[in-house]
C-alpha cells in the first residue's frame, strides 16, 4: 500500500519516524506550547500522504470478484464510481430516520432566524436549558435532532458524548502532552503541514491555529484511540524497530493512536474550536467524536455509514431522484461524486459556513449517522441543478459548486428529503 | 429594468479605489472633476477643507452631497473626540439625568466606554499625578493628527516621556501644533484574546445628519486579528506586531497571511462569543457597543456643524476586554477602502454601494432638502442605530429600536427577528 512506500521513503532519506528530544529542544517546546503556529519545523520536505481524491482512486477500484455486474443493459447497472453493491438505506427510510427533520416542524437552523422568537426561539431555548439540567445523554440527543441552539451546543454536544471532565482526565491530557514534548514524531510534521495548508488558510478558522496543535499532537500519542480499531475493519498500521524488520517481537503501532493523518485531518477539529475555550475539553470531545463518527470517513470497510456506503449512498440517491443531472454530468466527463467526495470525507467542515457545519453535525451526533452528509451533498447538487445542466466540462462543473460557504443546509435536507 | 429612471449623476472621486469606481460606473455615474459641477464627491479630508473654507467661495447647490462634515475633527481627532466625551459626561451629570449615573468608586456606570486619556502636553502634570498613584500600568501614546498606527508606543515608565515634560516646564507657552500634540491613555492591557490572538473590532457608522441625529450601523464589520500571541510582558511592550492590531503594521509581519488578511467576519466573532460565553452577555456586548457609538455621536452632536449637503462614514475602533466589556479606542473620518483580501473587496463594494443608496435614494436625483429617513429597502447591510426624528415623533412606536432619547427608562428591547441586539436596551 501506498503508505507503507511513503514510510519506507523517509526512512531512506533519514527522515526519523521516531526521534528522541534533547532536554534543551523541550524546555523550548515547553514554553512554546500556546503559540506553536509560529516557528513550526522546516516542512519543505514533507507533502501530505494522501489526499481524499487518492482516496477515492482507491475505492473506485474496489471490486467484488465474485459478483457479475451483468452486460450494458443489465438489471443493476452502476452508473456511478462506486462498484459494489451494498445494502443501504433508500430514501423512504430516510425520511423515516429523520423524520423529526420534516418541514412541517420547526428546526434550529431555519426557524431560528426569521420568525418572531416568541414563536419558536425562546420556547427553544427554555427547554435546551431543562434538558441540560437534567444531565442525561440520550435526552440531549432526542433534543439535538432539531438543532442545538448555538449557547447551549457545547454543553449538549458534552452531554450527548458523555464527555465529563474530571482530575484524571487532565491528568491524562497532560501526559500525553509530555508525550508530545519528550519525543519528536514524523507525523508530527504531517500535521503541522496539514494545518498550515488548510486551516491557517481558512478565514473561519485561522484564529484558531495553535488550538489545533495543542490538540492534535498530543492526540497520537493518545494509545486510548487504539480501541476504535475494535469497531473499524481496519488495522492500525505498524512500524518495526530499527534494524528489526519483520520481527513481530519488535513491532510498534506506529504512529501511537493507529492514525495516519491524510490531508485534511486537521478540519476535523477546526469546527470544534468555535465551541470550547479550553483545549483539554476540546480534546475530549474531539477524540469522541472521532472514534464515534469520523474514523468511518476515511476507513474502507463495508460498515453502511462507512464512507463506501456513504458515497454509494450519494450516487443513489442522486441517479434516483435526479436522473437527468447525473447522466448530463456524466456525459460531460464529470462524475459527481469526485466533487462532492471530499465534502464526505470532510464532513463539510471548510466548504459550509462554520456555523452551518455545526448545525449539520448537530444532527450527526443527534441521529447517530453520518447518512445526512450524502442527503446533503445530493439536495446541494439538486438546488445548483439549473447551472449544472449548463456545464460542458468537469472544471465548469466545480466551478459551480466550488463556493458553499452561502449555503443553509437544513432548509436544502429538508427540501431533498420531505419535498419530493 | 424595474421601469425606475436611472439618473446618470455626475460624480468627482479623490480616491482611485476600485470599490467606488465600480460603484460608480454600476450606476452609470458620469465621472468630473472637483472643480466641475458634481452631484456627488467622495472627498479625501484635505480637499474638504477647501470645499468648506471661507475663502473658497464653494456655494454647493441643492443635488450636491459630499462626504465629509466641515469640523469631522470633533470627533475623529483623538484629543477632540475625548475632549467631548468628557465634556458630554459632565453635562449629563450637572443635569442628574439617570445616563450619569455612577458607581461607589465615582466611575460612571454607563458613559465609562473611554479608556482614561489626558492630552500631552497640555495636562502633563495631571498625569504625572495619576501615573504616581498606580506605577505599574502601561499607558499608550498616540500622535493626534496621525492615522493607521504611526508613531504610536507604550510607556510604562515616565522616564520615557521626558520630552513633554521639559515642555509643559518652559515658562514661554508655545501653542502645541497638531504634529506635536499627543494623547495618552490607560493601555487595555487585558484585552479579550481568541487563538491567544489579541483583536480589535473596526464597524463602519454612516451619519447622514447630526441634528436631527441620524445613524445608521453596517452589519458586515470585522476583526483584525495580531499576527502574533498576545503577550503582556514587559519586554514585549515594543514589538508592535503583539499590541497594535492595525492592518498596515500586521501585513509586514512574517507570519501575515494575505488569504485571510487576519480578518474575522462579526457573525463569526458572534458565533465563537455565543458557543462560549453564552447569548446573554454576548447580546449585552454588542448592545453596548450600539449605545457607545451612539453616544460618542450625541457628544459632538452640538459641535458639528450639520450641513445638509454633508454626511460621513466614520470607522470606529472598539476593543473588547476580557470582562467582555467594550472600549471606544478612535473614530475614523477616511476608513481605508483598500481591500487586502478578496471578501474584503466585496464587503467593501457592498459598504459603499449601501452608503450610496442610503444617502442618494436609488432613481432619484439628489435634493438635500429632503427629511433623510430612509426607506427600508435602500438599507442594504445597514440598520437603524438611532433616529432622532423618528424617536421624538412617535414616542410609543412598535420599533422600540427606534425609542432612544435622554428621557427613556426602563425601556425592554425586544430582539430583532433577526438577532440583531436592539439599542432600546437600557439598564
Amino acid at each position: 500500500m501506498f503508505l507503507l512506500l511513503e514510510v519506507t521513503a523517509c526512512v531512506q532519506r533519514s527522515i526519523f519516524l521516531w526521534l528522541e528530544r534533547p532536554d534543551k529542544e523541550q524546555r523550548d517546546l515547553l514554553s512554546r506550547w500556546t503559540e506553536l503556529g509560529t516557528d513550526g519545523p522546516d516542512l519543505s520536505q514533507i507533502r501530505p500522504v494522501y489526499a481524499p481524491k487518492d482516496f477515492l482512486d482507491v475505492i473506485m477500484a474496489l471490486q467484488n470478484p465474485n459478483y457479475n455486474t451483468g452486460d450494458s443493459t443489465g438489471t443493476y447497472t452502476l452508473w456511478g464510481l462506486v462498484q459494489l453493491p451494498l445494502k443501504l438505506n433508500d430514501v423512504n427510510k430516510l425520511r423515516l430516520l429523520y423524520s423529526d427533520m420534516a418541514i412541517n416542524q420547526c428546526q434550529t437552523g431555519v426557524d431560528d432566524v426569521d420568525i418572531p422568537p416568541e414563536m419558536f426561539d425562546a420556547d427553544r431555548m427554555k427547554l435546551g436549558r431543562k434538558v441540560i439540567t437534567a444531565d442525561h445523554g440520550p435526552l440531549a440527543q432526542e433534543y439535538a435532532k432539531k438543532g442545538c441552539p448555538i449557547s447551549l451546543r457545547g454543553d449538549l454536544w458534552c452531554q450527548i458524548l458523555g464527555v465529563i471532565i474530571d482530575e484524571f482526565d487532565v491528568l491524562y491530557y497532560e501526559q500525553l502532552k509530555s508525550n508530545v514534548i519528550a519525543h519528536d514524531l514524523l507525523v508530527d510534521s504531517l500535521l503541522y503541514k496539514d494545518v498550515k495548508l488548510t486551516a491557517t488558510n481558512d478565514d473561519q478558522y485561522f484564529v484558531f491555529e495553535d488550538f489545533l496543535y495543542q490538540i492534535l499532537l498530543p492526540f497520537t500519542r493518545d494509545t486510548d484511540v487504539l480501541k476504535h480499531f475494535g469497531k473499524n475493519s481496519a488495522s492500525p498500521p505498524k512500524s518495526y524497530i530499527r534494524g528489526k524488520l519483520g520481527d513481530e517481537n519488535f513491532a510498534v503501532v506506529y504512529p501511537p493512536n493507529g492514525v495516519i493523518p491524510f490531508h485534511g485531518f486537521a478540519m476535523y477539529v477546526a469546527p470544534l474550536c468555535y465551541l470550547y475555550q479550553e483545549p483539554v475539553k476540546l480534546y475530549y470531545v474531539f477524540r469522541e467524536i472521532y472514534t464515534r463518527y469520523f474514523f468511518r470517513l476515511h476507513s474502507i470497510s463495508s460498515h453502511p455509514q462507512g464512507i463506501v456506503c456513504l458515497s454509494l449512498l450519494f450516487e443513489n440517491l442522486l441517479q434516483m431522484h435526479e436522473a437527468e443531472l447525473f447522466f448530463h454530468l456524466k456525459s460531460v466527463g464529470c462524475q459527481p461524486l469526485r466533487i462532492a467526495f471530499k465534502w464526505l470525507v470532510r464532513a463539510f467542515s471548510g466548504y459550509l459556513h462554520s456555523d452551518q457545519v455545526l448545525l449539520l453535525w448537530d444532527r450527526v451526533l443527534a441521529y447517530n449517522s453520518l447518512e445526512i452528509l450524502p442527503v446533503l451533498a445530493v439536495s446541494i447538487f439538486s438546488f445548483r441543478k439549473t447551472n449544472l445542466l449548463k456545464v460542458q466540462s468537469y472544471n465548469a462543473a466545480e466551478a459551480v459548486l466550488a463556493d458553499l460557504t452561502t449555503l443553509q443546509v437544513i432548509p436544502l435536507v429538508q427540501l431533498s428529503l420531505f419535498s419530493k | 429594468m424595474s421601469g425606475k429612471q436611472t439618473v446618470r449623476l455626475k460624480y468627482a472621486c479623490d480616491q482611485d479605489k476600485s470599490v467606488l469606481i465600480n460603484n460608480f460606473e454600476a450606476r452609470g455615474w458620469i465621472p468630473v472633476g472637483a472643480d466641475d459641477d458634481w452631484n456627488f464627491y467622495w472627498a479625501n479630508v484635505q480637499s474638504i477643507r477647501s470645499v468648506f473654507s471661507v475663502d473658497s467661495g464653494y456655494r454647493l447647490q441643492d443635488d450636491q452631497v459630499v462626504n465629509h462634515f466641515p469640523n469631522h475633527m470633533e470627533l475623529t481627532r483623538k484629543d477632540l473626540m475625548v475632549k467631548n466625551i468628557k465634556r458630554y459626561r459632565k453635562e449629563l451629570d450637572k443635569d442628574n439625568n439617570p445616563l450619569a449615573e455612577k458607581d461607589e468608586t465615582g466611575r460612571f456606570v454607563h458613559l465609562d466606554f473611554i479608556p482614561q486619556t489626558y492630552m500631552l502636553p497640555a495636562d502633563y502634570n495631571l498625569f504625572v499625578e495619576e501615573f504616581r498613584k498606580n506605577p505599574n500600568t502601561t499607558w499608550i501614546m498616540k500622535p493626534c493628527g496621525k492615522a493607521r498606527g504611526i508613531g504610536i508606543f507604550l510607556v510604562n515608565k515616565l522616564s520615557q516621556l521626558k520630552k513633554w515634560s521639559r515642555d509643559s516646564k518652559t515658562s514661554n507657552f508655545v501653542p502645541p501644533t497638531s504634529k506635536d500634540t499627543y494623547v495618552i491613555s490607560k493601555y487595555i492591557d487585558n484585552p479579550l484574546l481568541i487563538g491567544g490572538k489579541k483583536f480589535d473590532l473596526r464597524l463602519y457608522v454612516l451619519v447622514t445628519s447630526f441634528r436631527p441625529l441620524k445613524c445608521y450601523m453596517f452589519k458586515l464589520g470585522f476583526c483584525r486579528f495580531c499576527t502574533v500571541k498576545y503577550n503582556a510582558s514587559m519586554n514585549e511592550l515594543d514589538n508592535m506586531f503583539v499590541h497594535l492590531t492595525n492592518v498596515s503594521i500586521q501585513k509586514t509581519g512574517d507570519d501575515y497571511n494575505a488569504v485571510h488578511g487576519g480578518k474575522w467576519t462579526v457573525q463569526n466573532l458572534r458565533l465563537y462569543l455565543e458557543s462560549t460565553h453564552g447569548k446573554e452577555v454576548t447580546d449585552k456586548l454588542f448592545d453596548e457597543i450600539d449605545w457607545q457609538i451612539v453616544h460618542s455621536l450625541k457628544a459632538v452632536a452640538g459641535g458639528i456643524s450639520n450641513d445638509r449637503h454633508c454626511y460621513e462614514c466614520y470607522g470606529y475602533d472598539i476593543i473588547i476586554d476580557d470582562n467582555l466589556k467594550p472600549w471606544l479606542i478612535e473614530v475614523n473620518a477616511s476608513p481605508s477602502l483598500t481591500s487586502t483580501t478578496s471578501s474584503d473587496r466585496i464587503m467593501k463594494y457592498k459598504l459603499m454601494n449601501d452608503v450610496i443608496n442610503i444617502v442618494i435614494p436609488p432613481g432619484e436625483p439628489p435634493d438635500v432638502r429632503w427629511n433623510k429617513t430612509v426607506a427600508k429597502e435602500h438599507l442594504g447591510n445597514f440598520y437603524v442605530l438611532y433616529d432622532e426624528d423618528l424617536a421624538q415623533s412617535d414616542p410609543i412606536t412598535v420599533d422600540p429600536k427606534n425609542k432612544l432619547g435622554p428621557g427613556a427608562m426602563g425601556a425592554r428591547g425586544i430582539r430583532e427577528p433577526k438577532g440583531r441586539p436592539s439599542p432600546a436596551t437600557w439598564k
